[in-house]
């Protein structure tokens, strides 16, 4: 059989700046997909060598692990003081956080609120499952009304626990924010308008014009207990409903 | 800017002195009695000269971990709170110390526990030399005892935290914050260059150039067996610390009887006690530790064999005579002399307690 494994018939291929330590990943984690775009953005806009990546706690604390950039890992949901500071004092680099649910919507609201308010010349990457998978699937404040967690066991109850935070709405009317827009990566489509939209925030920041943050919701295979498949699925089913998808503001 | 002397809150000190120490940033959070330091650095829009970046945080826990990000580039950058803010940012400073990397914070003492007061107090001394926050760290504490120490300690601390990337801590108190005195303030120094820090500090996170491995600062590691030997070396370079760091300050300790030991602002007070006592033929001496970490436990054990007896003063409930005890092997009677809740005493005061320990003068 012919080999056709040749230069020219290779449609798709690893980043160049995605390396080759085995991620930590679950099978079916949105975090790969996720990865896989800012690597190869940051790349294809010659960014490489300006970039400054920080790394949340949470799943992706390991980020830095696969991304072949310089990374500083914050304390729970500190980044965007983190990347603040980086931005300030480096004003021609390219910054970004990378943060879950938990960390930026519970411990980390304070500096999330702030930093965008203060309109940083960063982007914020945030990765919205609704879960805390880390820890090993306890209730995030986007946990869904009746989703079951390890800390919600019969289901989230609003008298209980309150309601699902739509922090990404909150950002829209704050003045200092550029582009506030929530995808996904359950697709080629969504993909391909992740990629455009991390593509825009990126060069936000690089332009200074302000905070943009791009909310991917997103699957959690091992916190949710379902395969890769179902777990699409079901992020369709409910959680696009509660976190609709969009651009929410883009000036 | 040339050298030039001033009239200064040790407060105001500190600022202007980093401005001239060629600091790239400053991030802050109002709280009393330090926040001079701040309301100083805005007045004077570094940003404008220097270039210096300083910016009002939301919270103590952001404008620590501002300081960790700016850190993280290799950059000079420093925050400053009392107390109960001090308190807020002690994850940012665990983690500083987990990274190894170099920062300058400042804790203007006020009196605690909790919202406490505003007056000055040394009451966080054992949070600052034995622990504040999480695992094995030491933080490279100052304490100065004047407002020209404060203008002094800036440039001080942040060499050595450069130097053994660590952080470093100027631990004054609200006395040596507020009092005016005259300074003299060190000529300007230009900020390094993105091209110096890169040679200078090869771990800064600035970008990665295709010749070299990701710089990233991480305090976080799987492998128990890894984590034990990053533990290890951070061990052995607070041992280095310890064996090249320890700084103080004596006066009349060659013929004494009896020391005071005494930091800061007990210090000063504790000056004018020696004063008193000399002129009633008791020989008393000062013994002043300038770096509370490392302590100068072996100075101070010279003089265990020749004393009646140590007394400490602080403000607070009796802390640093813990390590007094320390250094001298509890071979000498050592007592405690301390008003707490922000409560200054007076020498007098002072006085009379010498007088009045255990050891009979």
């Amino acid at each position: 059989m012919e080999n056709i494994k040749k230069p020219e018939n290779i449609v798709y291929g690893k980043p160049r700046l995605i390396n080759d330590t085995p991620m930590h990943y679950c099978p079916g984690c949105t975090h790969g997909v996720v990865h896989n775009l800012v690597a190869s953005i940051i790349d294809e806009m010659g960014l490489a060598e300006k970039t400054i990546g920080i790394a949340p706690v949470g799943c992706a604390v390991f980020a830095y692990n696969y991304v072949d950039i310089d990374w500083i890992e914050a304390p729970h949901g500190r980044a965007p003081a983190v990347a603040t500071a980086v931005k300030r004092l480096n004003t021609d680099k390219m910054v970004f956080t990378y943060q879950g649910d938990g960390d930026l919507a519970a411990i980390g609201t304070a500096e999330t609120i702030h930093a965008c308010n203060r309109g940083e010349n960063i982007a914020i990457i945030y990765i919205n499952n609704a879960i805390y998978g880390m820890t090993g699937g306890q209730m995030s404040p986007t946990t869904i009304v009746d989703m079951k967690t390890a800390t919600c066991p019969y289901g989230r109850n609003v008298a209980l626990n309150g309601y699902p935070l739509k922090i990404t709405d909150i950002l829209v009317p704050l003045e200092g924010t550029c582009l506030v827009t929530r995808e996904a990566v359950h697709t080629v489509a969504a993909v391909k308008r992740t990629k455009k939209m991390l593509t825009k925030a990126f060069e936000n920041a690089m332009a200074g014009k302000g905070t943009s943050i791009v909310e991917v919701v997103a699957t959690c295979t091992a916190g949710w207990k379902m395969s890769a498949d179902q777990a699409n699925k079901w992020m369709v089913d409910n959680l696009f409903p509660a976190y609709p998808l969009g651009v929410l503001k883009d000036v | 800017m040339a050298e030039e002397v001033k009239l200064l809150k040790g407060n105001e000190a500190i600022a202007l002195a980093a401005i001239r120490y060629g600091a790239d940033g400053y991030f802050g959070y109002p709280i009393t009695p330090q926040s001079e330091i701040m309301e100083t650095l805005m007045d004077e829009q570094p940003w404008t000269t220097t270039g210096m970046v300083v910016l009002q945080a939301e919270s103590e826990v952001a404008a620590i971990n501002m300081v960790y990000g700016g850190a993280g580039c290799g950059k000079k950058c420093m925050t400053s709170s009392s107390s109960p803010g001090i308190s807020l940012k002690q994850e940012g400073i665990s983690y500083l110390a987990a990274t190894e990397l170099p920062a300058l914070i400042v804790n203007v003492m006020r009196g605690g526990p909790g919202l406490g007061t505003i007056q000055p107090s040394q009451s966080d001394y054992f949070q600052t030399v034995k622990g504040g926050g999480h695992g094995d760290y030491h933080l490279i504490t100052l304490a100065p005892a004047s407002a020209q120490e404060m203008a002094d300690h800036v440039a001080i601390g942040f060499d050595l935290a450069f130097k053994y990337r660590n952080p470093a801590m100027i631990l004054s108190d609200g006395m040596i914050g507020q009092l005016m005195e005259k300074v003299v303030l060190p000529p300007q120094r230009p900020r390094r260059t993105e091209a110096e820090i890169r040679k200078e500090c090869p771990w800064a996170a600035l970008g990665k150039p295709a010749n070299r491995k990701p710089n990233i600062h991480t305090s976080l590691e799987m492998d128990s067996t890894i984590w034990e030997q990053y533990n290890i070396r951070f061990q052995a370079k607070y041992r280095e610390i310890e064996a090249n760091e320890v700084r103080y300050e004596e006066l009349h300790c060659n013929d004494a009887d009896y020391l005071i030991v005494a930091f800061g602002a007990a210090a000063r007070i504790a000056q004018k006690v020696v004063e008193i006592a000399r002129k009633e033929g008791i020989k008393v001496g000062l013994f002043r530790p300038i770096t509370l970490y490392p302590y100068p436990s072996k100075r101070l054990n010279t003089y265990k064999n020749k004393l009646k007896g140590i007394l400490t003063v602080e403000l607070n409930a009796g802390q640093m005579i813990e390590d007094v005890k320390l250094a001298v092997d509890c071979q000498v009677p050592v007592a405690h002399f301390g008003r707490m809740g922000g409560i200054i005493p007076t020498p007098q005061e002072v006085y009379e307690a010498l007088k009045k320990t255990s050891w009979k003068i």
